[in-house]
């Protein structure tokens, strides 16, 4: 599955441009602020129905118009597909595909698969483990609506439990027997989710570590653990012991909404002790293991989008990368770069089909 | 809308009180209340007599708790209704839904809501005693279970079956799967999952 060519009209700074893609590797170099990533955001637009960056539709209108059209052409199972992405000012977003509109959007989420590595990711590894948790829910769930489903249960029902303990701590009355409900719900919800996050993390970890170890040249050793109260003991169990704690505290102190993610770079923790370029490393090795999950999934491989992928990252890792994503493993590659020196250095020793455009005053000039 | 600058206090009286109904804002309030001022006064008169006689004559019946105009509803009193059934329901609404079904023979009880701590709903402010009383009192053979399918409505379902469960009154839930009708592509993945799992002997009709 490939992106043959894309069409945009009054998309972000784009007037209009029609551009043709390699099935391969596909590079955006030029300066800051000339709109490589808005290439890219559109191709994410035609996957995800909508922008990487802003959900707000208008924002992605070129200044001067009040409309603005991404047409994408793929090769799917090799047959022609054309996904059409319009919107108007004030009016709904329409998406189409082979000239057939959608219904819902959400009937058209999941036909072309993609993971996009962007320099705003580092808040899975900087920010609070909540993060952490919207990165695996997200991407079990577009796979497992009984996951979906079970984790909006779960939050209910969580909810429910916190503010009868809120209500004692402001009345003193509590309903035992309802607690005991609350209780109940959150262990079969929390059960099956604790399962699928451990299964997950099983699937996802070896071939993280594998992906980190080419990326620093086996240089580093990492490890990727996922922490849960539920390991040491049943949830049921963890809610009658926490019953008063959770009374002092007036609210849930256990559950798999306490679930954590361990980054570890060697003994210790990557988000305290790592470099910002093994920061990175984790993240790309992180990302391309969400790839290759995907791909176990839905049985063929995602577009890969990598928006400014070098920076921070030494000229050996950014060699590595390149020649990972390069192999057959990898379907079609998009690539943002403000350096094409760099970027030719290392597409040079690569064996494989590139196009390297060159961005520049609302233009894409070819180079190779 | 400023309804200061409506010429009447008079007026200004009816819009709010008119405002106060579900899903009638300001505006709609003020149309309608303009519409009454047009109408023959014996037409207003009438409207407001019917609030008023509705309000003092409706009785809620004192076994199922349904809308009445006796002690006991229309439902309670019928000789021909299986008085051994009892399908538990949220509100009057429910009943509705249920009789236009001409499926259902039995009696109803209506719990008043379901459990949700958040909006101040706890089993003290659902009609439980009347419901256990009727099980322990009359001779039932099956409790119905017919509340909302989301989460709430489960907790509800599993407040009752624990507080029932010591007795020997069979317990039963609605069906959960696909609409009569459906094409089975457009049915979401949770309900054909459900569906699946509960499906049911078939014998040939």
């Amino acid at each position: 599955m490939y992106l043959q060519s894309l069409s945009l009209l009054n998309f972000k700074n784009y007037t209009q441009i029609d551009v043709d893609f390699s099935s391969k590797i596909n590079c955006f170099t030029g300066n800051n602020g000339v709109g490589k990533t808005n290439i890219l955001d559109s191709i994410y637009y035609l996957s995800f129905c909508k922008s990487f960056f802003s959900s707000i539709d208008s924002m992605n209108i070129n200044h001067s118009q009040n409309f603005f059209v991404i047409n994408g052409e793929y090769q799917l199972h090799d047959k022609p597909e054309q996904i059409y992405c319009g919107f108007e000012q004030g009016k709904k977003k329409k998406f189409k595909r082979n000239k057939k509109e959608y219904d819902k959007l959400a009937d058209h989420i999941g036909l072309i698969p993609l993971v996009m590595i962007s320099p705003y990711d580092i808040n899975l590894i900087l920010g609070g483990s909540e993060e952490r948790r919207k990165f695996i829910d997200g991407i079990i769930s577009q796979f497992d609506r009984n996951y979906l489903y079970d984790l909006q249960n779960y939050n209910r029902a969580l909810t429910q439990r916190n503010h009868l303990l809120k209500l004692y701590g402001k009345t003193g009355y509590f309903d035992v027997d309802v607690v005991d409900l609350y209780d109940n719900q959150l262990a079969e919800f929390g059960n099956r989710i604790f399962e699928k996050r451990k299964e997950f993390i099983d699937n996802i970890g070896p071939v993280f570590q594998k992906f980190f170890s080419h990326i620093s040249q086996g240089k580093e050793e990492v490890q990727l653990n996922y922490e849960s109260q539920l390991q040491q003991e049943s949830f049921d169990i963890l809610l009658a012991n926490s019953r008063e704690k959770d009374k002092m505290a007036r609210y849930t102190t256990v559950g798999i909404h306490k679930d954590g993610l361990d980054l570890l770079l060697g003994d210790y923790p990557l988000r305290k002790l790592g470099s910002q370029g093994q920061q990175k490393s984790y993240l790309v090795a992180l990302k391309l293991a969400q790839f290759e999950y995907i791909q176990m999934l839905c049985g063929f491989k995602p577009i890969l989008l990598l928006d400014d992928i070098f920076d921070k990252l030494d000229s050996e890792r950014v060699e590595q990368i390149i020649k990972l994503v390069a192999q057959n493993n990898f379907g079609q590659i998009f690539i943002t770069d403000t350096n094409p020196a760099r970027l030719n250095k290392v597409l040079e020793q690569i064996e494989g089909e590139y196009f390297h455009y060159l961005v520049k005053d609302e233009m894409l000039t070819k180079l190779n | 809308m400023d309804l200061h600058q409506l010429p009447s206090r008079l007026l200004e009286n009816a819009v709010n009180e008119f405002s106060k109904l579900p899903g009638i804002g300001k505006k709609t309030a003020l149309r309608l209340v303009l519409h009454i001022l047009h109408q023959p006064k014996e037409d207003t008169l009438a409207f407001s007599h019917a609030i008023e006689k509705m309000k003092n004559d409706i009785k809620i019946c004192k076994k199922c708790h349904n809308i009445s105009e006796e002690e006991l509803c229309s439902i309670c009193s019928n000789p021909n209704r299986d008085e051994s059934l009892i399908c538990v329901v949220e509100s009057i609404k429910e009943i509705i839904a249920i009789e236009s079904t001409s499926q259902y023979k039995g009696l109803y009880h209506v719990l008043g809501g379901r459990i949700s701590p958040m909006d101040g709903i706890g089993p003290k402010e659902l009609n439980m005693e009347t419901l256990e009383n009727r099980i322990k009192n009359e001779e039932i053979s099956e409790v119905i279970l017919a509340l909302s399918t989301n989460m709430e409505g489960d907790t509800t379902n599993f407040y009752i079956y624990r507080r029932l469960a010591d007795g020997k009154v069979p317990i039963t839930t609605l069906a959960r799967g696909i609409s009569v009708g459906d094409e089975l592509e457009y049915t979401d993945e949770i309900t054909l999952g459900k569906s699946l799992i509960n499906r049911i002997p078939y014998h040939g009709k």
